[in-house]
């Protein structure tokens, strides 16, 4: 996973996960989901969001229900990169499954809507270059390191299984 | 040093002699509940992308309740897909529109002391009534917990809320947590909240899932109950035999826990959240004044339509009518529920007021099922998040209170105190 650069979108505190992933559409397909991910709180972010632009958000964002859709639309409109301040926890733990680094950024209201920023997860850093500054963040923990570098929970787990690492029941016939 | 439970439970799980707060550790999963919603369709994929089956067929419970009864072809593929997917991969547990999952698990005999379980819905936390670890997990990682039969955690540090005194008539553990929201917030992640005293001892296990269900509007990893005489009679309820050392599982006495809080119940008032979210809570009684209409009152979801809270709604609607222009539904949380509802006359009583029955599921609580809402309207329910949209339309509002409260909120047509109905 190397740096990415674009253009930010800012969100506020306490982002729930049923604005990110209404329930009304959780039976449509994950382009329909993604296309009315925060739809309530800001339309134009769902059809406007370009592959590798990064989310901005303030605290717990995220909180709410265990939906993976929440963090599987933002993984599938290819957003770089998640900085917010504080997390909730199953919406972290998904957003790092699905192989989208989402790091903790207490400067986020220093970042503004359209700026652009360029984020390094393995490195820690993120550089706003609309302003000119730069940051160090504590960089995904180490243990998921390996995860995050290969692609995901799912990448990970194959890699395991076709290097005979990992024991588990066959599938049936 | 003492440890807390939740310590315990951990070091147990990952088979080490004792675990600190902040460590990362590696636990086995005991039990790993996945549902129609988040479950088969996401999971069976994955399996069929890895080429594996799952870890232990004993272990992986699997519940239908998010998208029952079908209301259109698409739910249907998918509880089909359900079915297919418990034949196929052999699954011992399957409880197939029996009901909401976190409250099967209570009625089942599942969970006991000390056991590690991960489900794949937030309020999986509901399950720490029983002095267990169950926490909600997304569909994602729920597919590496039946492939692996194991998760990461951070051990947490523990946040314990003591509650002395008794409730006075009308006031419910419901109105614990909507004044918890308030008190502490939301932002808990990673931490668990451990809840004790002698409000907590003296109540039904029903009652003290509602604080662990909604452990989850704190954002906390999981809500711990140490276990007592209750719940192994709940457990024994279920079929199964407490394990001989169900009641070691506590926190010592001097554990550390990063903080402590202490309320009273005796002088707690019934608390309603306002739209869209649980800690933006009041005493009910504030929202008089503005005489808000209510267009549906909601007792259904995991969390609000037990026998306990069915029994409170009864209290409430005995000889009573719900208002013209404002509609009750009522969801029973299961199957058992509602029979044990229908024997005891209480569900009954709320037809006889008005009120109508929907099946058990989760339902409306989550926008899923019948009883959504249109732009515009006012839901009163008792259910345990009110976000914006998650009922129905972006444009409508949602507010959370207990069982009386709804009840109360069905009769007057608009939201009151419901201690004004209770004598």
């Amino acid at each position: 996973m190397s740096a990415v650069t674009g253009k930010a979108w800012v969100f506020g505190d306490e982002v729930n996960s049923d604005v990110m992933a209404p329930g009304i559409y959780f039976k449509e397909s994950v382009d329909v989901m993604a296309s009315h991910c925060l739809e309530a709180i800001d339309p134009d972010f769902a059809p406007n969001v370009q592959p590798g632009d990064i989310v901005v958000a303030g605290r717990a964002f995220g909180v709410g229900s265990a939906r993976e859709q929440a963090a599987l639309s933002f993984a599938h409109m290819e957003v770089g990169a998640i900085l917010a301040k504080s997390y909730a926890r199953i919406f972290y733990r998904n957003m790092l499954n699905f192989g989208v680094p989402a790091l903790i950024f207490p400067e986020a209201d220093e970042i503004n809507p359209k700026d652009e920023v360029t984020v390094d997860a393995i490195a820690g850093t993120v550089e706003n270059k609309t302003t000119g500054k730069s940051y160090t963040v504590s960089p995904i923990p180490e243990h998921l390191m390996e995860m995050i570098s290969v692609g995901g929970l799912m990448p990970y787990l194959k890699k395991k299984i076709d290097a005979g690492e990992l024991k588990t029941g066959a599938m049936p016939k | 040093m003492g440890e807390t439970l939740i310590q315990k439970i951990m070091a147990r799980a990952s088979g080490k002699e004792s675990v600190t707060p902040g460590e990362i550790v590696t636990c086995a999963v005991d039990l790993a509940m996945i549902l129609d919603s988040g479950g088969p369709r996401k999971i069976w994929p994955r399996l069929e992308q890895l080429g594996v089956g799952v870890y232990d067929n004993e272990k992986v419970v699997v519940v239908a309740d998010h998208f029952v009864p079908a209301a259109d072809p698409q739910s249907a593929a998918i509880l089909k897909l359900t079915r297919d997917f418990v034949k196929k991969f052999d699954i011992k547990h399957f409880y197939d529109m029996e009901g909401i999952c976190h409250v099967l698990m209570a009625e089942n005999g599942h969970l006991q002391p000390g056991m590690f379980a991960c489900g794949g819905d937030s309020h999986s936390t509901m399950g720490g009534a029983f002095g267990c670890y169950m926490a909600g997990f997304g569909a994602i990682e729920m597919s590496g917990v039946v492939v692996t039969g194991d998760i990461w955690s951070v051990v947490p540090e523990t946040i314990k809320v003591d509650w002395s005194g008794s409730f006075g008539p009308g006031v419910a553990a419901k109105d614990i947590m909507l004044l918890l929201a308030r008190e502490l917030g939301m932002e808990n992640a990673f931490k668990v909240v451990e809840y004790g005293g002698e409000t907590i001892r003296n109540m039904s296990m029903m009652e003290r899932m509602v604080l662990t269900n909604m452990a989850a509007e704190l954002g906390a990893e999981t809500g711990l109950i140490a276990p007592d005489e209750t719940t192994l009679e709940a457990i024994r309820a279920g079929g199964t035999e407490p394990a001989a050392d169900a009641l070691e599982w506590r926190s010592d006495d001097d554990a550390t826990f990063c903080a402590e809080h202490t309320f009273d119940a005796s002088t707690l008032a019934p608390q309603v959240a306002a739209p869209h979210k649980p800690s933006n809570s009041a005493p009910a009684q504030d929202y008089e004044k503005d005489q808000i209409h209510v267009d549906q009152a909601y007792i259904g979801a995991c969390v609000g339509a037990k026998l306990t809270d069915l029994h409170m709604v009864a209290s409430v609607l005995k000889g009573r009518q719900v208002k013209s222009g404002t509609r009750l539904m009522v969801a029973p949380s299961s199957k058992k529920i509602m029979k044990e509802a229908a024997a005891d006359g209480t569900l009954a009583t709320i037809t006889e007021a008005g009120g109508m029955l929907l099946p058990s599921g989760c339902g409306a609580c989550a926008g899923l099922g019948a009883g959504i809402i249109a732009e515009g309207e006012v839901c009163i329910s008792s259910t345990n998040r009110n976000f914006q949209g998650r009922m129905g339309s972006n444009e409508s509002f949602v507010y959370l209170g207990s069982p009386y409260t709804v009840a109360a909120a069905a009769v007057a047509g608009h939201i009151v105190d419901p201690r004004e109905m209770l004598s």
